[in-house]
C-alpha cells in the first residue's frame, strides 16, 4: 500500500506485551483513507489487540498508532474520532433501539437539539433498513436486527473510520451474506474507512479492498484478495486464505524463480517460489484445487482414484486419492452430467504450468490451522 | 424419612404460626383461643411506647439502610479496580462481618465506641469555646453506625455479584460512544447495577428492623421495636406483642421477597 494522502490509520512499530507475553510486535501498517481492509488471521494472532489499540481500549507497549495522522498516545477511547461494532454487539439493555443509536449524539458538546438527535438517530436506523423500530427494546430483537442497530449507533456518529470486531460470526450463514453485500455497500456509500477483524478468511477476502494477513503477533502479508490468494508470501499464508494442497518434497535445483521438486512419490514438478528456496531444502509445493485438472486419460502428472465427490451445481469436488501423495483436493466445472467422474474411477491429475508455488518448510500439525476454514466442504 | 421432616418444618413454622394465630384471638390470654378478633393491633397501635419504639426502628433502619447502599456500592466499585490480591483479602473480611455472630459485634461496637467517646468527648470539651459542649454519647447514632457498618457488608457482596456480571462490553462501548468515563458510570453501570443496590438496601433495612441483639448492646438509653418486645416479654406475652411480631413478620417476608425478585428478574441479557 503506498501512503501519497495522509493514512486513516497507521501502525509505526507497534508492540503490545501482556507481562513476559507479547500479544503482538513489529506492527506496521498505513490503511489509505476510504479503504476497506480485513484483519485476518486465526484466533490468538494478535487481531484483535491491534483493533483495540485503534479504539483505544488498548495502549501500545512500543510504537505510535496514529489517526488521520495524529498520535493517539493516551487518547482515551471517548476523544477518538473512531467507533466500534462490539463481537457480541454491546447494546445497552436497559435503552431501546433508538436510545442506543442516539447515545453518542447525546455525548457531543456543544449539545444538539433533541429534535436534531432524533432525527439522525431515525435516519441511521432507517439506513440499515429499521426504520421505526426505535422504540423495541433490545430483547424483543432478532440477532441480525441487534447487528443492525449497533452498525446504525456506531454509524450515526460519522466516525473516520469504523472497527468491526467479528461483527458476523454470531449471525447464520444466509444472514452473513446479506450483511457481507450490506456493509460493503455502506462502506462505498459512506466513505469511511472500515477496518475488519475476521478469521474468517473467506469473508475478508470478499469484503474488503485490503487484506493483512497476521499470524502469530506480526504480520505475514498485506495485499488485495486476489494477491493473497494468488501470490501468498508464505506457506502459513498459502495453507490459512483458500484451500490448497500441500505437497512435501525437496528442492532438486532450481533457476531464478523456478524450482525444480521431487515429492514423495519420485516425480519432480517444476513450481515458482517467491521467497528464493535453496536448492535441498524441505519445500511445501501449495496446488490449488481449482488448479487441478482431471483427465481420464494417462496423460496426467499423478494418477489417482476419485474417493469422494461433492456436487455444487456448476462445479464439483473431488477428493482424489494419489498413491505416495495422500489425498488431493480438486475442483472440477462440467457441462454435462456426463463429465462427471464418479467415486472409485480413476484419473489422471494435470496442472497449469505456472500453478505449483514452493514455500520452504513443511508444514507441522496441519489439521489445526485448518479447521476454521475447511466446514465448507462438510456442509 | 418423611415424618422426620414434617416434624423439622412443624417445629420451626408451627410457633409462627401460632403467633399469627394467637394474635388474632379475641380473649386476654395467649393460651387458650375464645374468639376471632383484630382489636390487639388497634391496641398495640394505640400504646403510645410501642409507636414511638416503631418510629425509632423506622427511622434506624432507613438511615442505616440508606448509609450501607451508598457506602457498600462504593466499596463494591472500588474492589473492582484493586488488584486481585487486597480484593481477595476485602472479600475475606466482608464474608467475615457477615459470618460473625451478633453478640461479637454487639460488645466489640461497644468497647470501641465507649473507647471512642472517652478519648473524643473530653478533646472537644478542652477547645468547645462554650460552656456546654457537646457530647458523643450512646443513641441513635451508634445504632445507625454498628447497623450500617454490618449491613455495608452486605450490600457490597450483593452489588459485587451484579458488578461481576456486567458486561464489560458495555462500559467499552460507552466509552467509544464518547461518553467520559462519569457519564459512563451513571447512565450505563448505575442502571445495571441499580437493581442489586436496591435489593441490598432492603436486606439492610429488614436486617436493622429485626435486629435486636447489636442493638441491645449499643442502644443506650433508646428502645427500638425488638428491644421493647424483649422488655414487655418479661411482663409475660399478650396478644398485643403477638400482633407486633405478626406486623413486623409480614413486612420483613414481604421485603425480602422484594428483594429477591429484584435479583432474579434483572439478569443481564445475554
Amino acid at each position: 500500500m503506498s501512503t501519497a494522502p495522509v493514512p486513516d490509520i497507521e501502525f509505526r512499530g507497534v508492540a503490545k506485551r501482556y507481562g513476559a507475553v507479547t500479544a503482538v510486535s513489529g506492527i506496521d501498517l498505513a490503511v489509505p483513507p476510504a479503504a476497506f481492509v480485513a484483519l485476518l488471521g486465526p484466533s490468538g494472532c494478535g487481531k484483535t489487540t491491534c483493533l483495540r489499540m485503534i479504539g483505544g481500549f488498548e495502549q501500545p507497549s512500543e510504537g505510535q498508532v496514529l489517526i488521520r495522522g495524529k498520535d493517539m498516545a493516551g487518547t482515551p477511547p471517548y476523544r477518538r474520532p473512531v467507533n466500534m461494532v462490539f463481537q457480541q454487539y454491546a447494546l445497552f439493555p436497559h435503552l431501546d433501539a433508538g436510545d442506543n443509536v442516539s447515545y453518542g449524539l447525546r455525548q457531543l458538546r456543544p449539545r444538539l437539539s433533541a429534535r436534531e438527535i432524533s432525527l439522525k438517530a431515525g435516519e441511521a436506523l432507517a439506513m440499515v433498513q429499521l426504520a421505526g423500530y426505535g422504540r423495541r427494546k433490545i430483547h424483543e430483537l432478532s440477532g441480525g436486527q441487534q447487528q443492525r442497530v449497533a452498525l446504525a449507533r456506531a454509524l450515526v456518529n460519522k466516525p473516520a473510520v469504523l472497527l468491526l470486531d467479528e461483527p458476523l460470526a454470531a449471525l447464520d450463514k444466509k444472514l452473513r451474506t446479506d450483511m457481507q453485500i450490506e456493509l460493503q455497500n455502506l462502506q462505498r456509500e459512506l466513505g469511511i474507512t472500515f477496518v475488519l477483524v475476521t478469521h474468517d478468511q473467506e469473508e475478508a477476502l470478499s469484503m474488503s479492498d485490503f487484506v493483512c494477513v497476521m499470524n502469530r503477533g506480526s504480520i505475514v502479508q498485506v495485499g488485495q484478495p486476489s494477491e493473497i490468494y494468488h501470490e501468498p508470501a508464505d506457506l502459513f499464508v498459502a495453507d490459512f486464505v483458500g484451500k490448497t494442497n500441500l505437497l512435501a518434497g525437496k528442492v532438486e535445483r532450481r533457476s531464478g524463480e523456478l524450482v525444480e521438486v521431487m515429492l514423495a512419490d519420485g516425480s519432480v514438478i517444476s513450481a515458482r517460489s517467491r521467497n528464493g528456496v535453496a536448492s535441498g531444502e524441505a519445500v511445501s509445493v501449495s496446488l490449488r484445487p481449482e488448479a487441478l485438472r482431471l483427465g481420464a486419460s494417462e496423460q496426467g502428472t499423478f494418477q489417482g482414484i476419485v474417493r469422494n465427490r461433492i456436487f455444487l451445481g456448476s462445479t464439483a469436488e473431488y477428493a482424489i486419492e494419489v498413491p505416495a501423495l495422500g489425498t488431493l483436493l480438486a475442483t472440477a466445472d462440467h457441462q454435462l452430467s456426463q463429465d462427471l467422474f464418479k467415486p472409485g474411477e480413476p484419473v489422471a491429475i494435470g496442472f497449469a504450468p505456472g500453478a505449483p508455488l514452493a514455500f520452504s518448510g513443511v508444514k507441522e500439525n496441519g489439521e489445526k490451522q485448518r479447521e476454521t476454514k475447511n466446514v465448507e466442504i462438510v456442509s | 424419612m418423611r415424618a422426620f421432616i414434617v416434624a423439622v418444618f412443624a417445629f420451626l413454622y408451627l410457633p409462627i404460626a401460632l403467633v399469627v394465630l394467637f394474635s388474632l384471638n379475641a380473649g386476654r390470654h395467649a393460651s387458650e383461643l375464645t374468639g376471632f378478633s383484630t382489636q390487639w393491633y388497634g391496641k398495640a397501635l394505640a400504646n403510645p411506647f410501642l409507636v414511638e419504639a416503631l418510629k425509632n426502628s423506622l427511622f434506624i433502619a432507613t438511615t442505616s439502610a440508606l448509609l450501607a447502599a451508598v457506602f457498600g456500592t462504593a466499596a463494591a466499585l472500588g474492589l473492582a479496580r484493586v488488584n486481585i490480591r487486597t480484593r481477595t483479602i476485602f472479600d475475606a473480611l466482608l464474608g467475615a462481618a457477615i459470618v460473625v455472630p451478633g453478640v461479637v459485634i454487639g460488645i466489640s461496637t461497644l468497647v470501641a465506641l465507649v473507647q471512642l467517646f472517652a478519648v473524643v468527648n473530653p478533646f472537644v470539651a478542652s477547645i468547645w469555646p462554650g460552656s456546654t459542649p457537646p457530647r458523643l454519647a450512646l443513641g441513635y447514632g451508634s445504632i445507625v453506625a454498628a447497623h450500617g457498618l454490618f449491613s455495608m457488608a452486605l450490600v457490597s457482596m450483593i452489588v459485587r455479584t451484579r458488578l461481576g456480571s456486567l458486561d464489560r462490553n458495555l462500559v467499552e462501548a460507552s466509552s467509544d460512544l464518547y461518553a467520559t468515563p462519569l457519564t459512563t458510570f451513571h447512565s450505563i453501570v448505575l442502571p445495571q447495577i441499580m437493581p442489586a443496590i436496591l435489593a441490598g438496601f432492603l436486606l439492610a433495612f429488614t436486617f436493622s428492623f429485626d435486629d435486636f441483639i447489636i442493638a441491645f448492646f449499643v442502644a443506650g438509653a433508646q428502645t427500638t421495636l425488638p428491644i421493647y418486645v424483649f422488655a414487655s416479654i418479661r411482663r409475660g406475652i399478650t396478644p398485643e406483642i403477638n400482633a407486633i411480631a405478626t406486623i413486623v413478620l409480614c413486612a420483613s417476608v414481604l421485603m425480602v421477597v422484594f428483594a429477591q425478585l429484584l435479583l432474579r428478574k434483572t439478569k443481564p441479557s445475554h
